[in-house]
């Protein structure tokens, strides 16, 4: 089995593009698509032009609250670019230079203050996109909402909490500050004080129960009050998030990336490099001679498990060390790595073997490599949830029965320990590699007969 | 090498039917018939690749050499990585001497390093027939070997086989190309729908088909020989 070994390795050498694009492209492809899950698109660029004068302020009760920032939480999220007019906001848009524009209006913070008039207005911030592809509008709508919900919460919040602080002063009583002049409010508290007070000093009779009546006022509606203060600041956010995890545990989002990223140049060139190898063996018909005493059929199929699973982890252990460059990686964890890329390789070289004895031809055998293997990698991906339940139920059975999934559990496990772990991957693949096994070796039959 | 009565059938249709076989060392023996005879099905039972329904074999699979008829070679491996390798795989105990034997054997030592896609197919088909020898066969099966070659290449064949069938090796090929058969085969066999309709040598073809077709004994032995399986119902 070893000369078989060094022959195809002898083969590989001998044809230094086929095994530099063997390794290059899934390396490449894997990069990418590790990158692509890591990291969301790059802040977008937004046109912002803010029309609203400086020294415009929300005021609730006739008081200018301090200014909510909201330009500064905008340009927080996105890159800002700053146009001077509404003419340069569209056409930035138009060139396709910035992905929306955000018009906050002149009067903007006069409509928020008219909420408290008797003549309310619509306050309103204007947003231009641009329509030219739907994933792209998609992205800007979803944007500019998440922008607006923020900067509405951030306003609501900071009236609530002003709006808090005048019913203090109506309970509790204090100074009070209005057009440059200084008021002192008794409040309500102090009220019932008083009252309370002033009551033995009057004879019995109406005055007097008249006077208790509001006594008794003055103390309710302080307590009652009291209730109130919270409950507004809870109308700015009504809703909070309590985020329990009832199922499973993931690792960041950059291991589980390298993870991906590391299964899948496993998987290109482990199903590739075994494909294709025992489909060459056809091609040069040597199958025939091989199997007439030189190697079982069985002897040659662990050959080609082995040749892949030698390549695969020299390979996704290269990559797994250019990866440590960006994120640092746990390197005591190694022996745990090992046991995945062997098993994980181990089971998709199985798959190339089962491709390769059932396709026979070495240009087929990549086509079919790379439509299945591809496809079951992205399936692999989308997690439990996006899809509707039946189409998901699906894609679970497809992707159990391909090895990519387990091996990326297993990769993903084996890279960092607050994942799942790694035992029932390895149990998984364990049974894939016997099951694609049996299908290559049955598979074979075929093949020698033609 | 002792063959009686083979049997093979692909489904309903009947690739050989009860053909005997029997050829003695240093014996070359032509296998003959028109394509779809069996020739290749018999060959590939004597080499143990196929299993024959009914019939037997005298000789023990591992004692024959097989050369398929397609060049069976690794065509990126330099002719003497090729041998060297099967050399490995058959348990030699001096892998490159048995390597360097072979490519004295071939003629082709000055041409060890070459990459084997780069030979013609002549020499692609005598590196192919020396790793039939590797397993030094008592018996070596070639199944059209010269097919493809120019006459220069065939020429250079038959004397490379030739040369094995003096040093005591028994040589079974087959081929549809009668002169060829006549040439270099000292015993023919006939196969024709997988009958067995002659065995014997090339003088004694001739007679047989001057007895089975007179009219068309005067004219070229291929026409005569075509006539006379059309004689006997082929």
């Amino acid at each position: 089995m070893r000369w078989l070994l060094l022959k195809d390795l002898q083969i590989l050498r001998r044809s230094p593009l086929q095994a530099l694009l063997l390794v290059l492209y899934p390396v490449l492809i894997a990069v990418l698509v590790g990158f692509a899950i890591s990291r969301g698109p790059e802040k977008p660029r937004i046109a912002f032009l803010n029309e609203v004068p400086a020294d415009t302020r929300v005021s609730v009760g006739g008081a200018k609250l301090a200014a909510a920032g909201v330009s500064d939480r905008i340009c927080s999220r996105v890159e800002c670019v700053h146009v001077k007019d509404r003419a340069e906001a569209v056409d930035e848009v138009e060139s396709g230079d910035v992905l929306a524009a955000l018009i906050l209006p002149a009067d903007l913070v006069d409509k928020i203050n008219s909420l408290s008039t008797l003549t309310p207005g619509t306050p309103k911030v204007e947003v231009l996109v641009n329509q030219e592809d739907p994933v792209k509008a998609r992205l800007v709508d979803e944007r500019i909402s998440t922008l607006l919900a923020q900067a509405n919460l951030a306003i609501a919040r900071r009236i609530a909490s002003e709006g808090g602080k005048y019913l203090d002063l109506l309970i509790d009583g204090g100074k009070f500050t209005v057009i440059g002049q200084t008021f002192n409010i008794l409040g309500l508290r102090a009220t019932a004080q008083i009252l309370t007070a002033l009551e033995p000093a009057l004879p019995p009779g109406p005055l007097r129960t008249s006077l208790r009546e509001v006594t008794r006022f003055a103390t309710q509606a302080r307590d009652n009050l009291d209730v109130a203060g919270p409950l507004i600041e809870r109308l700015a956010q009504p809703i909070e998030v309590k985020k329990e995890v009832v199922n499973g545990s993931s690792p960041p989002l950059e291991i589980f990336a390298i993870a991906v990223a590391a299964t899948l140049t496993l998987a290109f060139v482990t199903v590739l490099l075994v494909a294709g190898s025992l489909a060459l063996e056809r091609e040069e018909n040597a199958f025939p001679r091989l199997t007439r005493g030189l190697i079982s059929p069985l002897g040659l199929l662990g050959e080609k498990v082995l040749l892949g699973m030698a390549v695969g982890l020299i390979v996704t252990l290269l990559m797994l060390a250019g990866m440590q460059l960006f994120v640092p990686l746990q390197w005591s964890r190694i022996g745990l790595w090992l046991l995945a890329i062997l098993a994980g390789g181990g089971a998709l070289a199985a798959a190339g073997a089962a491709l390769g004895a059932a396709a026979r031809e070495v240009r087929a055998v990549s086509l079919l490599a790379f439509m299945v293997t591809l496809p079951v990698a992205f399936l692999s991906l989308v997690p439990s949830g996006a899809v509707g339940s039946g189409v998901f139920d699906l894609v679970r059975i497809v992707t159990a029965i391909f090895p990519f999934k387990p091996a990326l559990q297993a990769m993903t496990a084996a890279l960092d320990s607050a994942g799942n772990g790694i035992g029932v991957p390895l149990l998984h693949l364990a049974i894939l590699i016997v099951a694609y096994g049996l299908l290559a070796r049955f598979a074979l039959r075929r093949f020698a007969a033609v | 090498m002792q063959a009686r009565g083979l049997v093979k059938r692909y489904g309903d249709r009947e690739a050989l039917r009860g053909v005997d076989l029997i050829a003695e060392p240093g014996e070359l023996v032509a296998i003959i018939g028109p394509n779809g005879a069996g020739k290749t099905t018999l060959l590939s039972i004597l080499a143990g690749i196929l299993k024959a329904d009914a019939g037997e074999i005298g000789t023990d699979a591992g004692a024959v050499g097989w050369v398929p008829q397609q060049a069976a070679l690794y065509r990126r491996l330099t002719v003497e990585e090729n041998l060297l390798l099967f050399a490995r795989l058959e348990g030699h105990e001096d892998p490159r001497a048995s390597t360097e034997e072979m490519l004295e054997l071939a003629g082709l030592g000055e041409r060890r390093a070459e990459i084997v896609a780069r030979l013609s197919g002549g020499n692609q088909q005598r590196i192919n027939i020396a790793i039939g020898l590797l397993s030094r066969p008592a018996v070596l099966l070639l199944d059209e070997p010269s097919v493809g070659l120019d006459p220069r290449q065939r020429a250079r064949l038959w004397e490379f086989v030739a040369g094995l069938a003096g040093r005591g090796t028994t040589v079974i090929f087959s081929t549809h190309d009668i002169q060829e058969a006549e040439r270099y085969g000292r015993r023919l066999l006939v196969l024709a729908d997988g009958e067995s309709l002659f065995d014997g040598g090339a003088e004694e073809l001739r007679e047989a088909v001057r007895s089975e077709a007179p009219e068309a004994a005067d004219r070229n032995f291929e026409t005569a020989f075509v006539a006379y399986l059309q004689h006997r119902g082929h």
